[in-house]
């Protein structure tokens, strides 16, 4: 029998930690993933928000950010967990004693790093470019609600992941993300937008989204318990989506 | 249980839609013991084993792991597996992958050992997706070897290793078994089963055809196996007296005959040329294709 190592102890925070920091890596090493993600809504903001739509930078900065945070999300579970399935690699970590929350985990602090990244970004240019000024905490508590705000996209990502083939999982993603984060009203203010498009914004979880991540930035006061709530509402609805994909994952490794 | 047995399958069945992928199999694992799991594509090899990983839910029988669930945690960590469809995250590198492994379990190997076990010496900073085919099995090996696994299911290692890295993998194996790991592997290279083997499971159509130890798997087909050099068409060699079947092979034919004496004397009148090579027992994939046919044969009277 083999030697075995010294540090047998305490393999849970260790486990968990391992995922957090693969996850990162395999993320940051993966061009096809990191460069559009990163770089497509911060170009969106800086065409639209800054170049072509004058003075809404402020406004613009919390929407278009909500933009990026809901694309890191959507598209590091969604079709990561679909190419995973594929690839085996998630019915060989189903093989061993790894913590399946720590494996969620880990993809989730993957995709609340992209996000934080997104928002930081976001926000330097629109400190240099856009004249935005806020206090302190404004640009702090942006970045915070934001990457809070991931959750209920990682859920929806997630249970799409389960249920969906990796060649399917992309196209359906674009299909969803690009058209949500126009009506809830992320790249035009929702007041600009037709009134049935106001409408069905309020039915959207990216709209919700936006309304805190504009009440944190000082653009625009919400009523933030109703919109911690509907979002809340919204995970648990994608909570349901991820137990039916967890069900099928089991019938059919 | 008996304390030698670590794993027990009863009974089990399981059905995907209106497919019936396994019925009334029994199997039980030993500590210290290579089962050699065969069977045909599609007889249910990969289901069985998802069964006994805890990967799909049990429909009928039972199965028990080390006393409890195969989906417990604590079965979990004294297994290792090595599954046919595996991947993972292409862009962590070798030691990465390892550690992330070795971090999953109570008693892990020295990664630096595990890899020169494997033969991964050279290609610790490597990422998965750049390594070859054969080094990226030997890499899901190693992983499968990190928990110093009790019980260590591999289901097609060999697949795509050259045959130096074949053989490091079998004594890798046979050390396993040596320090007292139970083994579950699961081939289509007959010769790797009738080397390592203590115990054959034959599956077919999701069926236990017959298990037993390579020998008494060779010794259910009373047949000699003949090797001959002949210009004789396999047709002509098939109605020779006795003979089962004939295979023409690379640079020989390869005959099974019930009466070697009679098959010889009569082929040697129609073909004077005749080169004898051997005449053995039946080996092991021989044993198997006609344990197969004959019950592929009697599935189809039956119908």
């Amino acid at each position: 029998m083999m030697n075995y190592s010294t540090h047998t102890s305490a393999i849970r925070p260790a486990a968990w930690w391992q995922f957090v920091q693969c996850q990162w890596l395999n993320l940051l090493r993966m061009p096809a993933y990191s460069l559009p993600t990163l770089l497509f809504p911060v170009m969106f903001y800086a065409f639209f928000g800054l170049v072509m739509i004058r003075g809404q930078a402020h406004y613009l900065l919390a929407t278009f950010a909500t933009f990026g945070i809901m694309g890191a999300a959507l598209f590091s579970f969604g079709v990561g967990i679909a190419t995973e399935r594929a690839q085996g690699w998630f019915t060989l970590l189903r093989a061993t004693p790894a913590p399946l929350a720590g494996v969620v985990a880990g993809k989730w602090f993957g995709a609340a790093l992209f996000a934080a990244i997104i928002v930081v970004m976001m926000e330097v240019l629109a400190a240099v470019f856009g004249g935005v000024r806020m206090q302190p905490g404004q640009w702090f508590g942006l970045v915070g609600v934001l990457v809070a705000g991931t959750l209920p996209f990682c859920l929806l990502g997630l249970g799409l992941g389960l249920l969906m083939s990796p060649n399917a999982a992309p196209a359906v993603i674009n299909i969803l993300y690009l058209p949500l984060g126009f009506l809830s009203g992320l790249w035009i203010p929702v007041a600009q937008l037709p009134e049935w498009m106001q409408s069905l914004a309020e039915w959207l979880p990216p709209y919700h989204l936006a309304r805190l991540a504009l009440h944190v930035a000082g653009v625009k006061p919400a009523d933030v318990f109703v919109h911690v709530l509907v979002l809340a509402g919204f995970s648990l609805a994608f909570s349901l989506l991820v137990i039916v994909g967890w069900r099928r994952v089991r019938q059919s490794p | 249980m008996n304390s030698s047995v670590i794993a027990r399958l009863s009974g089990i069945g399981y059905r995907y839609g209106s497919h019936q992928a396994l019925e009334g199999v029994d199997v039980s694992l030993k500590a210290g013991e290579v089962t050699a799991l065969l069977g045909p594509n599609g007889a249910g090899k990969s289901t069985l084993i998802h069964l006994l990983l805890g990967l799909l839910p049990v429909q009928t029988g039972s199965i028990e792991l080390f006393g409890g669930s195969p989906q417990a945690r604590s079965a979990r960590e004294r297994v290792g597996a090595m599954l046919q469809i595996s991947g993972v995250q292409d862009n962590l590198t070798v030691l990465e992958l390892i550690r992330l492994f070795a971090s999953l379990y109570p008693r892990p190997a020295v990664p630096e050992q595990l890899i020169d076990e494997a033969g991964l010496h050279g290609l610790e900073q490597r990422r998965f997706a750049r390594l070859s085919g054969g080094q990226k099995q030997r890499l899901l090996f190693a992983l499968s070897l990190v928990g110093n696994p009790d019980l260590l299911i591999l289901d097609e290692p060999t697949t795509g290793l050259d045959p130096a890295a074949r053989q490091r993998l079998w004594r890798v194996i046979e050390r396993h078994r040596a320090s007292g790991a139970s083994i579950l592997l699961c081939t289509h290279y007959l010769e790797e089963a009738a080397r390592l083997a203590d115990q054959v499971v034959v599956l077919h159509r999701g069926r236990k055809l017959i298990a037993g130890s390579p020998d008494d798997i060779r010794s259910h087909v009373p047949s000699s196996l003949i090797r001959v050099r002949s210009s004789m068409t396999v047709e002509a060699i098939r109605s020779l007296a006795a003979v089962g079947r004939a295979d023409r092979l690379e640079d020989h034919i390869r005959v099974m005959s019930g009466k070697p004496t009679a098959t010889l004397k009569e082929w040697l009148a129609a073909d004077p040329d005749l080169v004898v090579v051997e005449v053995t027992g039946a080996d092991l994939e021989t044993a198997f294709m006609t344990l197969i046919e004959k019950d592929d044969d009697t599935i189809a009277e039956a119908a």
